[in-house]
Formats: structure tokens, C-alpha cells, sequence
């Protein structure tokens, strides 16, 4: 069914609106108004449920209340990410807003039979504070300070039909763009509203677009840039499998303001699951007629098609990922000319990133003003950032720019793991930096972390603690960015590798002070004469580790030993007199060099020693066996 | 994957499906997708193949598979097996679990077993941070491995019922 204009958009929305009644009941009114309504339960279906068996949690739902005739007054979904990944997987029932967490196939009839048969909370799966041991039904502290704009629709629409979309306001960005827009005006909202890429670089998105309208040309280009390379990153995943109609309706609305009738959306081979959802969008919005000829009545054309990559970090630069396009090598180009002057097979391109598109249908609906009041004075709105690493509640955080880092680690985030100290967040993945507890209350935004040596970067957020060796995650990072270097230019090929070379000799005890200012003179080298941004961020990670954990690096080439006790050949296990003889150890050893009977205190033979560490996981009594 | 179709036949559903396509040598890589699939890898016959019927230069073709980790020109044992290097993982023992892959099936990172059996790999992050370290057997995540029992375990159920 072709929709010919707005009214027949509107009509589909009110149509369409009883899909989602429930859940917006939820939202504002009482259990006990929303009597009668047929009841949701959502089961997550983000990366981390997915793969924790959500899928069949979902379909258990589904058999057990069939079997209990329920069906007609339960429905079940699977949406996208519902953010808290620690606790999947997750279920969300509304109207009755109880949210349990880390379900398990085996608790489906409890809940089936506790929650829809007797009426009650199933009590043991809902979530619990670890400090206060208070449970929370709904209004989880995970959420609290948290702002979605990008992830509005993400775990709240099922993402496989566009109705529900509709419902939400779906498209309506792209009818007032078509009717009542102009281009210019589209383009002068985006640069009031002060929209930045949220890939990492930050570039002004309205100017972005205005750059390529003005370019002369009978064609130009719109592409998404979903090759999300970043390790430890998943926001723009989540965006594309819960909520893909967002960015092709960001998509319209771009090529409508810049004149193009074309986008790509480029997007990682390694992700299946959000290639079938856009497949699925995509087929769906032209079913519509929200893709093709004459969208929506007006004489707007457009279309989309579908790009995969192969395994190219480097191809989230937009010059390479241009190439890519083309059939090529992922090879970057020199800039300028930049892609909105000649990109895609010569013509004008804009490419945005996923977040960033999806931020822009409700900029459009809601204006400027309201886009510009969240955040920063330079930098509007949110930000998603995947939190993981040390910290207790992974996810998916998007928050109002300015956010502290200690809001989003120690509030949203729940804190160190196993009550372990906090030594630094590392941000902006293989091309950001670490970030000390010294600047845990920074506001941060674009500039501020720019200015603490590190970066937004596509917004991976990565907790480290006591027991991370910094010199280890600058190692980390160097290989990964030597492994990814393209080749092309040789400050990045060569400079990369001798900085691992560097690195790996620190770590093996074998370095020396002066590499430590050969290191840092080479990072700048590399710096300023890389090709692309990748070569010219990668020496990140080690400037700031060199900044702000110098001694660390000091005791690895001094002491000879890692603080942290990562790094093997700087370790030594030694079991004190505090040992009270259980043997335990002596099992366990894979080497069997420890030696000792029981009530006598053990030795270990520090010739044959792996440095394995297994006796010290097995170790009962604290302190008998230490390393160092 | 790989099936019991001759090669003739694979062949012959490689030249349908790049006859079907609208534009053919700016869809070289989702060519060269399309071929790791019916194939399960990317032989020297077939990057030639495709480079004539796309009448390019296979030097172009060998360019563009050596440039992406995606393709392989060597075959892939009957499970692939590939350990998360992203950062979360990393922090959580990627590594160790690393390691211990290697020990427990006897062959480096980016090897096959002797049997064919299992292929493995490393890769950056699927996004299942929650659950790191995580590995990927055939696709299929399994998450939080720690213990050497644990991983055992997993492998065991791709081996074959003896």
C-alpha cells in the first residue's frame, strides 16, 4: 500500500497507534486505568540477550501461554536493546511497568503462572541494588540521568514492523521536511540546533550537508557510515537492529535537503542480524511507497541500497570507506578534496553516522531550540557510550552531553566490579585515551576530552581498574592499530609497528628511559604526517598513558615489575608464611612445581613456574601467596 | 557453506548471480561475499574466475581479498571458532580464554586442526560486552568463559559423537 500523501500518513499513524496503546499507557497512567488492555511483554532482543538465548526465552512465552489460553490478552515482542546488558536477559511487561531481569528458559512458567495466573511479582527476578539489596520493579537507578534520543524508539518499537514506527511519530520528519521545508531550512535547523557527528571527529552536521548542496553537480550521494570498527562499541548496532527505520528516514530527509536521490548505507558483515533488519526495513519502506518515485505524493525520489564491508577498520574513514563502495580497496585518499566536494565516484557525498542520523527526525519535529537547550555550550544533546570492562552494569548509556564520567561510571554504571578501585576510562577506542580519576567530575563533551588527551571517538567506554596494566592496554591498542593499519602511508604502517616493537620491550622488562622518549618523539611523528585519521589518532592510547601513568611505565623499565601483575615476565609468585598448608595450590599447579604437605607451608620452584597465576585464583587464605 | 554441489555448479551459481546484478565491478566485494559463501573460501580459480568475467585484472580481485580480514584463501575447518579481542573482552581475560582455545585444540590463532575441524580465529567485538570474554562458535556466542572446563565443554558439543 503506497501512501499518495500526508493525510494518508496521518491516517495510517491513528491506525496504527493501538499497537503501541499499551506500552504508552504505561508510560503515564496507572496499572489500574489500563484495565482491559491487552498486556506486552517485551523481551529483549539487543546483542548481549540475543546471545544469551533471548530468542528462546521469547518463544517459551509464546508456547506456555498459548497453552494457557493467554495469547489473545498477552502479546509477546522481541524490540531491540533495552541498554542494561549486565542483568540480560531482560523482560519489560507493560501496562503492569515490572521489568525482571536475567530470565532464564527455566523461569518462563513461574513467571507465566506467578505474574499473568495469580497477579503477583515474581519477587526474585526483579532487580536488585547490590548495595542497598532494595528491589526495583521499575524505575531501575541504571536508567536514572539517562536522556534517549538516538535509542528512543530502540527497545520500545519492534523493530520488523514499520507501523509500529509509524505509530511513533515514524516519518513525520520527512512530511514536514517535504511539505512544509524548504532545503535550506532543513539544512539551518540542523546548524542551529548544533548536531555533531557522533562517529568521533565531531564535525558540525548542518554545515556538513550545506557544503554538499552547494557543491555543483547533476548527482550527489548520502551515505550511512555503519561500519562501527570500534572494539567495545555496539551503540550504532543497536540503532540499526532496534530501531532501522530512524536512519532511513534520516536518510530521506538528508537527501532531500542536499538534492541527492541516492544513499548507501554501509554497513559491517560482521553484523547479521542488523543487515536482515535494514533488508527488512528497507523492503518495507518501499512496500509504502517511503522509498522510490514520488515519496509520499511530492516529487521527491529516492532510494537506498545496501553495502557490506569485509573486516577493514579503517574503512569507517570516509574516504576509504568511499572506495570501498566503488569495489575497491579500503584504501583513505588525501583530504581535501573532501567527499561533500568529490566523493562516491566523483560526486558530492555526505556521509553520516548512524547516531548521528538517528538524532535527526526528532531535531526536525521538535525543533532547533529544544535539540540545543541539552548539553554543552559547543556540544548539543546526547551521546550513547557503551559502557563495559570493570564495571558493574554494562550497557548502553545515552546521556546529555556534559554528563560526568563519574555519574555515568559510579551512578548508571553501579560502580568497580568486586568493590576494586578505579584507575582510568578509556575512551574514544584505539584512537582515544586514558582518562584518570583526577578528571572523573570533567563534564564531558567534544572539547573537554579533546583537551585531557583523549576523544569522544564513537563513544566506547571502557572501565579499567587496579588490576590493569597500562602499559598493557597502550600495547593493546598499538596492535590492534598496527593489525588495521592499511599499509598506504608509512608513518602509520612502519611507525605503528615500531611503537609495538617499543612496547612489547617495556613489557618483557627489557626496555630502556631513553625508549620512553623515543616512543613519545615517534608519536608525534606519527601524528603529524599520518595519511588519515586513524594513523594520526593511533599513538592516543600511549601519549596518555605516558601522561598521566609514567610511573607505571617507570616501574616496568626500573623495577622491573608490573604494578598490576599483567605482565608475565616482570611476575613473580612467592607463597608467604601466612600459607596454612591445604594443598590446594599444589592441585592445581598445571606445572607441578610447588611443592609442600599438609599444615607446612608450600614453595614454589620459581625456575619452572608458568606464571600462570592458577594458584593464586585457588589460594583461600588472603595474602599466602602474592606476586610481584 | 560448502555442500556436496560439484564445482561445476558452484560455478555456475556464481556467473548467475553476478549476471543478475545491475552494476558488476563496483559490486566486487559483495561478488567476492557471495563466492566465501558457496565456496567457503576464496581459491587462486576462483578470484581468476571472477576476474574475467568481470574483465578485470585478477591482480585487482587478489588485491581486494588480501585487503579485507573477511576473506580467506585458505579452507576453513568444518567449525569455526573465533575468541572477541575487543577491549571489554580484553579487560576480562580475552586473552587467557585465548590462550587456552590454543591449548585445548592444539593449534595457533588463524589455524585449523588437523582433523578440519575446527578453524581459529580472532575478531573485535560483536557487542556482547555484557558477557566477556565471549567466544563464537559457528556464529553462536557463548559468554563469560572463564574456566577451562567451561570452554571444554562447548567445544565438545561440536565434536562428533564418538
Amino acid at each position: 500500500m503506497k501512501l499518495k500523501n500526508t493525510d494518508a500518513l496521518n491516517a495510517l499513524k491513528a491506525q496504527s497507534l493501538k499497537l503501541i496503546e499499551t506500552r504508552r499507557v504505561a508510560e503515564s497512567v496507572s496499572t489500574k486505568n489500563a484495565q482491559g488492555l491487552i498486556r506486552h511483554v517485551m523481551v529483549c532482543g539487543g546483542p548481549g540477550c540475543h546471545s544469551s538465548d533471548s530468542p528462546r526465552i521469547a518463544e517459551l512465552l509464546e508456547e506456555e501461554l498459548n497453552r494457557l489460553g493467554l495469547s489473545e490478552q498477552v502479546k509477546v515482542f522481541q524490540p531491540g536493546c533495552f541498554g542494561f546488558c549486565e542483568k540480560g536477559p531482560m523482560i519489560e511487561i507493560h501496562p503492569d511497568n515490572v521489568t525482571y531481569c536475567e530470565v532464564s528458559a527455566e523461569d518462563v512458567p513461574t513467571i507465566v503462572e506467578e505474574h499473568f495466573i495469580q497477579g503477583n511479582q515474581v519477587e526474585r527476578l526483579l532487580y536488585m541494588d547490590p548495595n542497598t539489596k532494595e528491589r526495583f520493579a521499575t524505575n531501575l537507578p541504571f536508567y536514572d540521568g539517562q536522556l534517549q534520543i538516538a535509542l528512543r524508539n530502540v527497545g520500545y518499537i519492534a523493530p520488523e514492523n514499520i507501523l509500529e514506527y509509524i505509530a511513533a511519530d515514524g516519518y513525520q520528519a520527512l512530511a514536514k521536511v517535504l511539505f512544509r521545508m524548504t532545503p535550506l531550512e532543513v539544512i539551518d535547523v540542523l546548524k542551529e540546533s548544533g548536531l555533531r557527528g557522533r562517529g568521533g571527529a565531531g564535525f558540525p552536521t548542518g554545515l556538513k550537508w550545506e557544503f554538499t548542496r552547494k557543491s555543483q553537480a547533476d548527482q550527489r550521494y548520502i551515505i550511512c557510515n555503519a561500519d562501527e570498527g570500534d572494539p567495545g562499541a555496539f551503540m550504532d548496532r543497536s540503532v540499526l537492529e532496534g530501531d532501522p527505520h530512524s536512519v532511513l528516514e534520516a536518510m530521506l530527509i538528508a537527501g532531500s535537503a542536499i538534492g541527492a536521490s541516492e544513499g548507501f548505507i554501509y554497513v559491517r558483515a560482521e553484523y547479521p542480524a542488523a543487515i536482515h533488519r535494514l533488508q527488512v526495513a528497507i523492503a518495507q519502506a518501499r512496500e509504502y511507497g517511503l522509498l522510490g518515485t514520488a515519496i509520499l505524493g511530492s516529487d521527491f525520489c529516492f532510494d537506498i541500497q545496501l553495502k557490506y564491508g569485509a573486516g577493514a577498520f579503517v574503512c569507517g574513514e570516509e574516504t576509504a570507506l568511499i572506495h570501498s563502495i566503488e569495489g575497491a580497496r579500503g584504501e583513505p585518499t588525501v583530504k581535501p578534496p573532501f567527499p561533500a566536494q568529490k566523493g562516491l565516484w566523483g560526486k558530492p557525498t555526505c556521509v553520516n553516522n548512524v547516531e548521528t542520523l538517528a538524532n535527526i527526525p526528532p531535531i526536525i519535529l521538535k525543533g532547533a531550540n529544544w535539540f540545543s537547550a541539552i548539553g554543552t555550550e559547543k556540544s548539543k544533546g546526547t551521546k550513547v557510550f557503551a559502557l563495559a570492562g570493570k564495571v558493574n552494569n554494562v550497557g548502553l548509556v545515552e546521556v546529555p552531553m556534559g554528563t560526568t564520567l563519574r555519574k555515568i561510571i559510579f551512578d548508571i554504571g553501579g560502580g568497580i566490579k568486586q568493590h576494586k578501585t578505579f584507575k582510568a576510562a578509556q575512551t574514544g577506542g584505539p584512537s582515544g585515551g586514558c582518562i584518570p580519576t583526577k578528571y572523573l567530575d570533567t563534564p564531558i563533551d567534544y572539547e573537554s576530552l579533546t583537551a585531557i588527551g583523549s576523544m569522544m571517538g564513537s563513544g566506547g567506554l571502557i572501565v579499567l581498574d587496579e588490576d590493569d596494566c597500562m602499559v598493557n592496554i597502550a600495547k593493546f591498542f598499538q596492535e590492534f592499530t598496527m593489525d588495521e593499519s592499511c599499509g598506504r602511508c608509512t608513518a602509520c604502517r612502519v611507525g605503528t609497528k615500531r611503537l609495538h616493537e617499543i612496547l612489547t620491550k617495556i613489557t618483557e622488562g627489557t626496555g630502556t628511559l631513553e625508549d620512553l622518549d623515543k616512543m613519545e618523539k615517534l608519536c608525534h611523528i606519527i601524528k603529524d604526517t599520518a595519511l588519515c585519521g586513524l594513523g594520526q589518532s593511533a599513538p592516543n592510547p600511549i601519549l596518555s598513558t605516558l601522561k598521566y601513568f609514567r610511573d607505571e611505565y617507570i616501574a616496568h623499565i626500573v623495577d622491573k615489575t608490573c604494578p598490576a601483575g599483567v605482565c608475565k615476565s616482570l611476575l613473580r609468585y612467592e607463597i608467604t608464611d601466612k600459607c596454612v598448608g591445604c594443598t590446594l595450590c599444589v592441585k592445581k599447579c598445571p606445572m607441578n612445581c610447588i611443592t609442600g604437605s599438609l599444615k607446612k607451608i608450600h614453595v614454589i620452584d620459581q625456575e619452572r613456574c608458568l606464571k600462570c597465576g592458577a594458584c593464586m585464583e585457588q589460594c583461600r587464605v588472603t595474602g599466602a601467596i602474592i606476586h610481584h | 557453506m560448502c555442500n556436496s554441489a560439484s564445482p561445476n555448479e558452484f560455478a555456475q551459481k556464481l556467473d548467475d548471480y553476478i549476471d543478475g546484478l545491475p552494476y558488476k565491478k563496483e559490486n566486487l566485494i559483495g561478488i567476492l561475499h557471495y563466492a566465501q559463501e558457496i565456496y567457503g573460501y576464496l581459491p587462486d580459480n576462483v578470484q581468476w574466475h571472477i576476474a574475467q568475467k568481470l574483465d578485470i585484472p585478477s591482480a585487482k580481485v587478489y588485491g581486494v581479498v588480501s585487503f579485507y580480514s573477511f576473506f580467506t584463501m585458505i579452507p576453513r575447518g568444518e567449525h569455526v571458532v573465533n575468541v572477541c579481542m575487543g577491549t571489554a573482552c580484553f579487560v576480562r581475560g580475552g586473552d587467557k580464554l585465548k590462550d587456552e582455545l590454543e591449548n585445548q585444540l592444539k593449534i595457533k590463532a588463524g589455524e585449523t586442526t588437523p582433523d578440519n575441524l575446527f578453524t581459529l580465529e580472532t575478531l573485535r567485538c560483536v557487542g556482547a560486552c555484557g558477557l566477556a570474554p565471549v567466544m563464537i562458535v559457528d556464529g553462536k556466542v557463548h559468554g563469560r568463559m572463564h574456566e577451562a572446563q567451561e570452554i571444554n565443554e562447548v567445544l565438545a558439543k561440536y565434536r562428533p559423537e564418538s
